[in-house]
Order: C-alpha cells, then sequence, then structure tokens
C-alpha cells in the first residue's frame, strides 16, 4: 500500500519534529458489524519502530486502545537536516508498513 | 457491560492464537523489533494488572509528567492526548485508560537521543483518567488527568 504511510520531519532547534499517519482500522475485535451483527476481527498494528540514520530511536507496542488510522508524534535530539527517518510497522496479521521521510 | 466483557475475551482467545502462531514461526515479526508484543499486558482487563504486566508497577505520582488531552472529548473513538516527561533519565513512556476494556494503550522505548515526549490519538470507552507512567534511572512514576467522554469508542 504505496500511501499508507505519511510523514513529515521538521527542525525545531536541535530537535527533528516527527510526525507520522499511518492508515489502518485499528479494529479492537469488541466491535459489531452493524449489517452482519458479527464481531469484527482484531486487527491493529502493534509493533512500530522508528530509526535515524538506521539507528533505533523509538520502540513502539501498541494495543488495541490506539485510535483509528493513527498518528503519533515524537521528538528526535541531534538529528540534522538531511537525516533519514524510517518507521517500520506490523500488525497483528503480520502485515508490514514502511515509511521514510528526510529530516527539512 | 457484561456483552463487552464477553467480546472482549473473545478476542483475548485470538491474541493468544497470534501469540502462538509467532512462537511456532508461522508468522515471522520482522527482526527489527527489540522485543516480542508483550500480550499479558495488552490482555490485561484491569488497570494494576496492566500496570504490573507492563512493568510499571509500584510508580510513585510525579507532576514532573506533562499531560495534554481534552477535558471533555466528544468522541471517544478519537481522543487526542500528548505526554512529556521532565524527570531526567526517562526511557520508556506507557500511556493507560483506567475504564477501557484494555486499560494500556501503548509503550513507548526512547534510545539515541529521542526527547521523552509522545503524541497520539487514542480511544476511549467512556470518562475515565488517563495515566501516563515513565520509567526513569531504575524507579517508576506515573501521572493522570481525568477525561470525560460524551460518546465511547470502543463500542459494546
Amino acid at each position: 500500500m504505496a500511501e499508507a504511510m505519511k510523514m513529515r520531519a521538521t527542525m525545531d532547534g536541535d530537535v527533528a519534529d516527527v510526525k507520522v499517519l499511518i492508515q489502518h482500522p485499528m479494529d479492537t475485535g469488541l466491535m459489531k458489524d452493524k449489517k452482519t451483527d458479527k464481531l469484527i476481527p482484531a486487527h491493529f498494528i502493534n509493533q512500530v519502530v522508528a530509526t535515524l540514520n538506521g539507528k533505533t530511536v523509538l520502540d513502539a507496542q501498541w494495543g488495541v486502545g490506539i485510535a483509528q488510522n493513527p498518528f503519533i508524534g515524537f521528538r528526535v535530539k541531534g538529528a540534522k537536516a538531511g537525516d533519514k527517518i524510517a518507521v517500520n510497522a506490523v500488525d497483528n496479521l503480520g502485515a508490514k508498513f514502511d515509511g521514510e521521510v528526510v529530516v527539512a | 457491560m457484561n456483552q463487552l466483557r464477553r467480546a472482549f475475551l473473545k478476542n483475548a482467545g485470538t491474541v493468544g492464537a497470534v501469540a502462538v502462531a509467532i512462537a511456532t514461526g508461522l508468522l515471522k515479526p520482522i527482526t527489527v523489533f527489540a522485543a516480542a508484543w508483550n500480550t499479558s499486558a495488552f490482555t490485561s482487563k484491569d488497570l494494576g494488572e496492566a500496570l504490573k504486566n507492563a512493568g510499571y508497577d509500584g510508580a510513585a505520582e510525579s507532576s514532573d509528567i506533562v499531560i495534554k488531552a481534552p477535558d471533555i472529548a466528544e468522541n471517544g473513538a478519537v481522543v487526542p492526548v500528548s505526554a512529556t516527561s521532565n524527570i531526567p533519565g526517562t526511557t520508556s513512556m506507557a500511556i493507560f485508560v483506567d475504564k477501557n476494556p484494555a486499560p494500556l494503550i501503548a509503550d513507548f522505548t526512547f534510545s539515541n537521543g529521542t526527547e521523552p515526549y509522545i503524541s497520539t490519538r487514542i480511544k476511549m470507552a467512556k470518562t475515565s483518567l488517563v495515566r501516563v507512567s515513565v520509567k526513569a534511572g531504575g524507579k517508576n512514576y506515573i501521572s493522570s488527568r481525568e477525561v470525560k467522554v460524551t460518546i465511547g469508542g470502543c463500542g459494546g
């Protein structure tokens, strides 16, 4: 999925302000499909890792309580304009989501 | 509420099945992930259990953790929350919602100069305390803030 992840990273002093938006239903497994009255199975992103030039800067584990189409913002100290920030995510069904951005 | 509980128990079963699938190598996680997904913490149904399983038990109340969240959230499905820890040496941060079917929302580990700050959007089933707990220097700290929810975001 080409447009599944959108990223932006901008310098704010000596800190890169990174914003990540991932398209994902984040189904909790608790909601019923209104038409069929059956539970929608759990389908959610559960692990997210961000790297700066290949070094891990953020390692996250998520549960079903992160809202649909997840957003995260974080701040990486010591980054410079031109550095590469990548985000790799995987959901509970094993689907992978990757994104990369150059710090502006 | 009982409906929600039954549904949640059902869900806990499927999450367990996924963990088994990963363990047996049916689903290979990407190697970059440092630790396996903490199934016991994320499927804990009450706050105390979730805090303990996530390794944030025995946390001291601290006003150095600043939580930003709306006082009233009209839509519990999308509640913007951000948190900053001003405690030196903060290495990780977790978000909990007391009254969600699964209180642990997310657990973040910071490394290589990332500031102890996270901004995200969470789901809230109903009015509840939102807690942010951090690990710093081998100790746990916690802070909380109430968010009133007018329409829940977890079905049921």
